[in-house]
């Protein structure tokens, strides 16, 4: 089947986001939340009500049980209407909860998913002040107490997404620095844990809504069976999860452009300078056809790196090529989007000066554009 | 109480359609659920959740191509318990389907496989034909009380009682007893999302399907579309200068006041 034809669910899925996210998230609200750098717990509240909390998670803990690319739909339909929403929801699913999903015990996912699928947030800690790209030379610890039954951790994580309304916090710590990144063990900690303070709350250039905030752990007590997965295990479990979690990334960058188009196209068949309509001017012509074109592709990339994982297949490379190649097109063509407003694109009457700011950050996070191209490089030297 | 509720599948409110060389041009537009029959299924459900009014079970209907299957699953997915589709590839924009041909087949439906059918809820029309019919067509053929443009209904004794919107205001109507018909009015509710975990479980719940022809209803269109055309483009109006001027051109171009 074509790329871009979806099976029936996945159009219900598609049509019901869209609907939502068009009468539920008003510009005004949206333009609220911004102003007040926070999401409206009622909408944190309704994106659980209506299953975008719980969308891969399987029925039997309370979740949907649908596929990835389901998943990259929603984030791509919410980021149409509010990419902060939308991020909200791609870490908390295609971060934390497949991590769960993936690595964690049978105890672990009884306890946590069906949390995660109702009423708790979730965020993913692994950056620090010094360590950003080079996530493995991370300095949190997590020190075994002598019988191993239980952690204690310490260290200051930075950047975290969904910090202020997170319940939950997957947090990656060096249980024995003498190892390396070998010694990197992932934890799953309740966010109300003695010792958890979320801190300094990030003002950004955009997604403003969405928190971002240092967390510190001071001697944060973690029991032994909290560990996701196996001991130093951690830098393996973040290199997967964040290599299937870029082609969330790409999907609201792709959602970011979709939302530029859908101001665009109707402006331009109505506004008329020089008695011509600007979508009929030869100039403009060819700078939307040309946007148009690579969102095309870019969606294509999300498509198919979506249906690689479902079906098993090695998708890394493409994985990392569609975030790459997502993140630059939406920044040209949300950059484009105000230049073809004109005058009122520069102004907050209109959203695209929105995504203009809003999709910045989407060749930062996630793995920097720099290091999207380093992980295709390599893939492609070691290729036969 | 058992309601059955029709759900049309219509062309959706946001498209811009375009007339071809045969009514309105369908092919690739966007479908959806009729709204004011969605208006109807919130009730249905809203009926069965809080009213204890005790209904046992509402069963969705839809007439219509195989993609009626899309319409009833959301009807499901909103809280019916099952659906009922009559498979026709008649076009049911007045095109070739039309309100009497409709109002039969509900009444088949009714007295072949819901004989316990106590409440009828229908949109007040559809937004493709805007006729408006099946409401009152299908409560003349049953020979049921009805009450069309609700915009409250509360249970009452073993009836209910209906707020109906009319142009001259309000108007309330008793039914003392059931079975009835109510077609719903914008004002009725404002109906829910269906949400994704509900979406899901609708796949489950059972659909039944009929082919329209083995009712042996006459299917055949009672009117005859002659054309279907765009509505003129609307003119650009103009500005005046003062109050004299507006009264000038309302009485002596317009002709609206005398």
């Amino acid at each position: 089947m074509p790329l871009t034809v979806l099976t029936d669910d996945e159009e219900m899925i598609q049509n019901s986001v869209k609907r939502w996210g068009n009468q539920h998230l008003q510009p005004a609200l949206v333009r609220e939340m911004e102003k007040n750098e926070r999401i409206s717990p009622s909408i944190i509240q309704d994106l659980f009500t209506q299953g975008y909390m719980c969308l891969e998670i399987p029925e039997k803990y309370g979740g949907v049980g649908l596929n990835f690319t389901s998943a990259c739909i929603t984030i791509q339909e919410l980021s149409r209407v509010d990419p902060s929403v939308a991020l909200v929801v791609d870490v908390h699913n295609t971060l934390v909860v497949n991590a769960i999903r993936f690595w964690g015990s049978k105890f672990l996912q009884a306890k946590y998913l069906p949390k995660l699928a109702t009423d708790t947030v979730s965020a993913f800690c692994l950056s620090e002040a010094n360590a950003g790209s080079d996530a493995f030379s991370m300095i949190t610890t997590a020190t075994a107490s002598s019988d191993g039954s239980d952690y204690t951790i310490n260290g200051t994580k930075s950047w975290i997404t969904n910090a202020r309304e997170a319940g939950l916090l997957l947090v990656f710590c060096n249980v024995d620095p003498s190892k390396g990144y070998k010694g990197i063990t992932a934890f799953v900690v309740d966010a109300d844990s003695a010792g958890v303070h979320i801190g300094k709350t990030e003002s950004k250039l955009g997604l403003k809504a969405s928190s971002t905030c240092q967390i510190t752990f001071d001697n944060v007590k973690v029991d032994a069976d909290h560990i996701l997965g196996e001991i130093g295990q951690g830098y393996k479990y973040c290199i997967a999860i964040l290599n299937e979690g870029r082609i969330g990334i790409a999907a609201q960058q792709i959602g970011i452009a979709k939302g530029c188009f859908d101001v665009v196209m109707p402006y331009l068949k109505e506004r008329e300078q020089f008695g011509i309509k600007l979508v009929d001017m030869p100039a403009m012509q060819q700078q939307y056809a040309q946007a148009a074109t690579e969102l095309y592709a870019a969606e294509l990339m999300m498509y198919n790196a979506c249906r690689l994982k479902e079906n098993g297949l090695p998708f890394a490379k493409e994985a990392a090529m569609t975030k790459l190649f997502a993140s630059q097109i939406t920044e040209k063509i949300s950059s484009r989007s105000i230049e073809w407003l004109g005058g009122i694109g520069y102004t907050t009457d209109t959203i695209v000066e929105k995504f203009y700011r809003d999709c910045k950050v989407g060749s930062i996070y996630e793995g920097t554009s720099n290091i999207q191209r380093q992980t295709i490089a390599k893939m492609m030297a070691s290729e036969p | 109480m058992k309601i059955l509720v029709g759900v049309k599948r219509v062309v959706d409110y946001a498209v811009k359609v375009r007339v071809g060389s045969h009514g309105v041009e369908l092919k690739n537009v966007k479908m959806s659920l009729n709204p004011f029959c969605e208006i109807a299924v919130e009730e249905a459900v809203r009926l069965k959740e809080n009213k204890g009014a005790g209904v046992s079970e509402i069963v969705a209907l839809s007439i219509g191509p195989k993609q009626c299957q899309e319409t009833l699953r959301t009807a499901l997915a909103m809280g019916c318990d099952r659906g009922i589709h009559v498979q026709t590839d008649l076009r049911g924009d007045y095109m070739e389907l039309q309100s009497d041909a409709v109002a039969k087949l509900f009444q088949k439906i009714i007295e072949e496989k819901e004989k316990d059918a106590d409440l009828v809820l229908v949109g007040k029309q559809s937004i493709d034909s805007d006729c408006g019919h099946v409401g009152p067509m299908l409560a003349g053929y049953m020979s049921w009380p009805q009450a069309t443009f609700a915009a409250k209904i509360d249970v009452e004794g073993n009836g209910l009682l209906v707020e109906r919107e009319t142009d001259q205001g309000t108007e309330t109507i008793r039914i003392p007893k059931l079975p009835a018909v109510i077609s719903c009015d914008l004002r009725l509710n404002e109906p829910r999302y269906a949400t994704l975990p509900n979406i899901m479980k609708a796949k489950k719940k059972k659909i039944d399907t009929f082919q329209a022809e083995d009712f042996g209803i006459d299917l055949e269109p009672k009117n005859k579309v002659l054309e279907v055309f765009e509505p003129p483009a609307r003119k650009e109006g103009i500005f005046v200068d003062d109050v004299n001027q507006l009264i000038d051109k309302l009485r002596n171009e317009a002709g609206v006041i005398p």
